[in-house]
C-alpha cells in the first residue's frame, strides 16, 4: 500500500495547495480526524480551525473556515470556504470571521442557536491558539 | 464641402478618439488575463463541489425529507430570475445579449401564465430591462464599487436569494449570466440554481460507499446553501471574464473603424489642398497672361 496520498485545498477564489502528503488532520464538525492513505471513503464538514498538512519535506498548516473533506483511499480533497496559509492570517481575519459568526447567531432561529454558537465557541478557540 | 480646417479637425478629433478606444482595449487586455486567471482559479472547487453534491443528491434526492432546496417546493408558478451583467457599457454587444436572453425567458414564462420577479445584478442589466420588465423587479445589487470579485460578494447574493426563498416569494431562481468560451465568443447562459441541480460528470467517483459525518441529511442542509453561493461566484467569474473579453473585441473593431476612418478623411484632405493649389496657380497664371 503506498504510503502517500494526494491532497488538495481549493477555496473558491484559488487552489492553495496540491501535494502528495503522509498525513493531513482535518478539523471536522464531529471532532478532528487524521487521515493517512488507505482512509476509508469519508465526506465530512469541516468547522473553523487548524489543518495540518505532514508532506515528506516537512508540515504546513492552513486555517480554514466552513466547507468539507472529501477523503478516498488515495486522494483527498478539502474544499473550505475560507482557507488561508497560517502564516497570513491576520487580527483582521479572525475579526472579520467572528463577526460574521456572530451576525449569523443573531440571525439563528432557536433550532439553529445550538450551531451557531457552537462556530463561535470554535472561532474563539481558534483565535486563542494563533496567538 | 468641408473646408480644409473642417477637415484637420475632423482628422485630430478621430485620431484622439482611436487613442482612447487603443488604451482601453489594452486596459481590457490586461484585466481579461486577470479575470480569466480568477475564473480558472476558481474551476477546481465548483468541479469537485458538484460531484460531491451530485453524490449526495442521488442518494438522499428520493426520500421525503429532503431539502426544498434540492426537491423545489413542488410548484413552479413564481420564477425568479438573476440577471447578472457588467457595471459598465462600451463592451460590444455583451450586455445587451445577457439582457435579451432574460427578457426571453420572462416573456415566455408570463405567456404560460407563470409569474417572474427579477434580482439584477449590475447596473447595465437593470437599465435594459427596466422599460419591458421594470414592474417585476424585486432588487437589485450594485458591484460598482467592487474593484475585485470575491467570495464573499457572491455570498452576498446568495443570502438574499436564500432569504428570498425561504420566505416564499418564489419556487425556482435561474441565474442569467455570459459564459466565457474564449475572446471572441461569449455565451449568453442560463442555469436553475434552485430547485438545485448537479451535473454529475464522474458516476460517483467510481461508485465508492462514503462514510458521512455528520449524517447525509445534515451535509446536504449544510452544503445547498454554500452550492448557490459556489454557483453565483463562478457565474459571477465567467461574466467577468466575458465582459471584459467582449470589451477588448469591441474597442479593438473601433480602433480599427477609427483608423480607416483617419485614412479616408486624410485621403479627403489631400485632394481639397490640392484643388486649393490647382486653383491658385490657374489664378496666377490667368492674371499673368492679362497683363
Amino acid at each position: 500500500m503506498a504510503d502517500t496520498m494526494q491532497f488538495d485545498l481549493v477555496s473558491p477564489e484559488r487552489r492553495l495547495a496540491s501535494v502528495e502528503v503522509t498525513a493531513v488532520s482535518i478539523p471536522g464538525s464531529e471532532g478532528d480526524l487524521t487521515a493517512m492513505a488507505g482512509h476509508m471513503p469519508t465526506i465530512t464538514t469541516l468547522r473553523p480551525g487548524i489543518l495540518r498538512v505532514e508532506a515528506g519535506s516537512g508540515t504546513d498548516e492552513y486555517v480554514v473556515s466552513g466547507g468539507f473533506a472529501e477523503i478516498n483511499a488515495t486522494s483527498m480533497s478539502v474544499l473550505a470556504e475560507k482557507a488561508i496559509p497560517r502564516g497570513e492570517v491576520t487580527a483582521e481575519f479572525l475579526e472579520g470571521l467572528r463577526k460574521e459568526a456572530e451576525a449569523a447567531h443573531e440571525a439563528a432561529d432557536d433550532a439553529d442557536k445550538d450551531m451557531t454558537a457552537k462556530t463561535l465557541a470554535d472561532l474563539a478557540y481558534l483565535a486563542e491558539a494563533m496567538v | 464641402m468641408p473646408s480644409l480646417k473642417d477637415l484637420k479637425n475632423r482628422i485630430e478629433s478621430v485620431k484622439s478618439t482611436r487613442k482612447i478606444t487603443k488604451a482601453m482595449q489594452m486596459v481590457a487586455a490586461a484585466k481579461l488575463r486577470r479575470a480569466q486567471e480568477a475564473a480558472e482559479e476558481g474551476r477546481p472547487y465548483a468541479e469537485r463541489f458538484s460531484a460531491v453534491m451530485a453524490g449526495l443528491a442521488a442518494s438522499v434526492g428520493g426520500n421525503d425529507g429532503a431539502p426544498k432546496l434540492l426537491t423545489g417546493t413542488g410548484s413552479d408558478q413564481v420564477h425568479l430570475l438573476v440577471v447578472m451583467t457588467a457595471e459598465r457599457g462600451l463592451c460590444g454587444g455583451f450586455n445587451s445579449n445577457i439582457a435579451r436572453l432574460a427578457r426571453q425567458h420572462a416573456q415566455s414564462l408570463m405567456a404560460n401564465g407563470k409569474s417572474v420577479k427579477i434580482l439584477t445584478v449590475g447596473k447595465k442589466g437593470r437599465d435594459q430591462l427596466k422599460r419591458d420588465l421594470g414592474d417585476s423587479f424585486v432588487g437589485h445589487v450594485d458591484l460598482t464599487e467592487v474593484k475585485r470579485i470575491g467570495y464573499s460578494n457572491a455570498q452576498d447574493i446568495a443570502r438574499d436569494v436564500l432569504a428570498r426563498f425561504d420566505a416564499g416569494e418564489f419556487d425556482v431562481a435561474t441565474l442569467f449570466f455570459s459564459k466565457f468560451v474564449n475572446v471572441v465568443s461569449q455565451e449568453p447562459t442560463a442555469l436553475q440554481i434552485i430547485p438545485a441541480k448537479f451535473e454529475s460528470e464522474e458516476e460517483a467517483s467510481g461508485g465508492a460507499f462514503y462514510e458521512y459525518e455528520p449524517g447525509e441529511e445534515e451535509i446536504l442542509a449544510d452544503l445547498l446553501p454554500r452550492g448557490v453561493a459556489t454557483q453565483i461566484f463562478s457565474g459571477l467569474l465567467e461574466n467577468g471574464a466575458s465582459e471584459q473579453g467582449a470589451r477588448m473585441s469591441a474597442m479593438d473593431n473601433a480602433t480599427r473603424n477609427a483608423g480607416e476612418m483617419i485614412d479616408k478623411l486624410t485621403i479627403e484632405y489631400n485632394r481639397s489642398r490640392q484643388a486649393v493649389i490647382t486653383n491658385e496657380l490657374i489664378e496666377i497664371i490667368s492674371g499673368a497672361e492679362a497683363l
